[in-house]
């Protein structure tokens, strides 16, 4: 009986192509941008996400600018903060801009950064090549650099650099490892920097305190509570002073950026979804233009036995068909036009089988709703009237 | 051995028009034995088209009780009417009322359809049906390749191919010419030897001859007897 409705429906739509296919037009078009906005917003979130959580989601970086007495934190501080609970580690970082020296080469302005160990254990893709900071470096305070890929290329083109001596501040340090170089826009390139242990860094640097500290989480998502340790263990440390620090939460940025895609691909697809209830519309028109024409055929399979509930079956059903035909094109529009963007703005392109499932299931839906009316109105014919009218 | 299928007792059917009740069947008594063919005689406007509808369970009377092969027609729901037609009823109509995009098995396998029969089967009484009729060599036609007393025998192998109670036929030679009007009357002739029960509506005398018992219907009123 179904397969039969089926069979009905189709013959009626191949019969008409030209109407069939204008009045699927607007589903289609609905259908295809949803796919296409989702489909291209959610790949352009991936690739925010992805690149965010590349400078660490389990992160949270803490600038200080202290109070005219202490201008920075402590080691007690640092000691402290690496006490919270559910913190993986703390990675205290000094940094100063000076020139550094090699053989009789001078590179101006780099950034020279104290760090420790945990800075080494916690962020990927860092060593090119030799050895990270170790521990005893921090405890003895040794001499030891790393550099970057820029300060590596100009001061040591064609020379390996590490065993080398790096001076800083006329100070001598043995250089024991290269940093990769990082491409691409990212916060933390260390292409211009100089790594030396931050202990090293409080005694020769001139500077003793620490200004940045970035805190490893063993559980991002203790964020909140970890984050609230935090300011109790700063605002001590500067006496409850204002704005003597701000806490920089990746997690956080990563929520607002979710929360904000999402928002985006909402209201996007809330646009692109009135062209599908317009498209609706039109599938009902035809519908009604449908049930007006085949008047004397309804009347003739009601005088054949068809119960009103078969008709209506019927018209629904190929209301149906016909929308979900539009969203099975649609869907197809939308995967080319997504595929063909995403490539375009260099965006991973990734269908979701939830999406497939939501334009098909949606244009469906969007043929029984506007299939109802005009199949309940041949439903209703009168056979006799129905048939009259040859 | 004949007994009674279809009992009509007090029909009334009134309609209105503007305001104004109009009553196109008064007081009809009207029944029908298993194996007759009846003639209903009557001229445009007499009612007999409103008889038919009601005959056919297309429409409910006013008023009156209407029986056909046990079921009381007048207090069922249109469910259950279309339920008795595809069941109890062979129509045949006027203009053949064939579907043009449908070919003739297509056509004739419509009713079976509605009954619930299943595609193979429901091939196979279609094609025996169109046999019967002498169309073996028409299956595949679409009604606009057939002339009309072609279709109209199309028509009939529809009408007759769900085993109805009845064949109940209006006017069914209106669309032809004389000679293929005559080839219908020969078969439902042959039809009604083979036992079926036939109902004709016309307003043709001449036509009506064909039938075993002839009404006549005037104003409303049915009245036994021939011409």
């Amino acid at each position: 009986m179904f397969r039969e409705s089926v069979r009905i429906s189709w013959s009626n739509i191949i019969n008409n192509k030209m109407r069939s296919f204008l009045t699927i037009l607007g589903i289609v078009i609905g259908v295809g941008s949803i796919i296409a906005l989702i489909t291209i917003v959610q790949g352009a979130t991936d690739q925010v996400t992805s690149q965010v959580a590349s400078f660490g989601a389990d992160k949270i970086t803490v600038s200080t600018f202290g109070t005219p007495l202490k201008r920075g934190l402590l080691d007690r501080d640092i000691k402290k903060l690496t006490q919270i609970e559910n913190v993986a580690g703390v990675s205290p970082t000094i940094s100063k801009k000076d020139s550094v020296v090699f053989a009789k080469r001078v590179r101006e302005n780099v950034s020279i950064q104290g760090k420790n160990e945990v800075y080494f254990d916690k962020t990927r893709d860092l060593m090119e090549n030799g050895r990270p900071l170790n521990i005893l470096d921090i405890e003895s305070k040794n001499k030891v650099c790393l550099i970057g890929a820029n300060v590596s290329n100009d001061l040591f083109w064609g020379i390996n650099p590490i065993g080398r001596e790096l001076r800083i501040g006329g100070i001598k340090y043995k250089i024991v490892g290269t940093l990769k170089e990082s491409f691409g826009f990212t916060i933390s390139s260390n292409n211009d920097a100089v790594i030396i242990p931050y202990t090293t860094a409080m005694s020769f640097l001139g500077t003793r305190y620490i200004s940045s500290v970035e805190i490893f989480m063993a559980d991002s998502k203790q964020s909140e509570t970890i984050t609230t340790s935090i300011k109790s263990v700063l605002n001590e440390a500067f006496n409850y002073k204002d704005d003597s620090f701000t806490i920089f939460n990746m997690q956080d940025i990563l929520t607002t950026i979710l929360s904000m895609t999402a928002m985006l691909s909402l209201m996007l697809g809330g646009i692109a979804s009135i062209s599908l209830v317009v498209g609706g519309i039109g599938i009902m028109n035809m519908m009604l233009v449908s049930v007006t024409e085949r008047t004397s055929e309804i009347g003739l399979r009601k005088a054949l036995g068809a119960e009103p509930r078969r008709i209506q079956q019927q018209f629904l059903i190929e209301a149906v068909v016909l929308s979900v035909f539009g969203g099975a094109m649609g869907l197809f529009l939308g995967v080319t036009l997504a595929f063909a963007v995403c490539n375009l703005i260099g965006v991973n392109f990734s269908l979701a089988i939830s999406t497939v499932l939501l334009a098909l299931g949606f244009s469906a839906a969007i043929g029984i709703i506007f299939g109802f009316a005009p199949a309940r109105k041949a439903s209703r014919l009168n056979p006799i009237d129905a048939l009259r009218s040859v | 051995m004949s007994h009674q299928i279809l009992n009509m007792t007090d029909i009334v059917k009134c309609y209105y028009l503007g305001g104004e009740e109009q009553k196109v069947l008064d007081d009809v008594c009207f029944s029908v034995n298993s194996g007759e063919f009846v003639s209903i005689l009557g001229p445009s406007g007499s009612g007999k088209t409103t008889l038919m509808n009601i005959i056919g369970c297309l429409d409910v009377p006013t008023s009156g009780s209407y029986i056909l092969s046990g079921n009381t027609v007048e207090d069922q729901d249109e469910g259950e009417l279309a339920r008795i037609r595809n069941r109890e009823i062979g129509f045949v109509f006027q203009q053949f009322q064939l579907l043009p995009r449908l070919n003739a098995l297509q056509n004739v396998e419509l009713p079976l359809i509605y009954s619930g029969v299943g595609e193979r089967e429901r091939k196979k009484r279609a094609a025996e049906m169109l046999n019967k009729v002498g169309l073996s060599d028409k299956f595949y036609n679409k009604p606009n390749q057939l002339s009309g007393g072609q279709q109209q025998r199309v028509a009939i192998a529809r009408a007759m191919v769900t085993q109805p109670t009845i064949l109940l036929a209006d006017e069914p030679t209106g669309a032809l010419d004389q000679t293929t009007g005559k080839q219908i009357m020969t078969l439902f002739r042959e039809l009604n030897a083979e036992g079926r029960t036939i109902i004709m509506i016309t307003h043709d005398p001449e036509i009506a001859k064909n039938a075993t018992r002839v009404v006549q219907i005037l104003d409303g009123r049915l009245s036994e007897g021939g011409v």
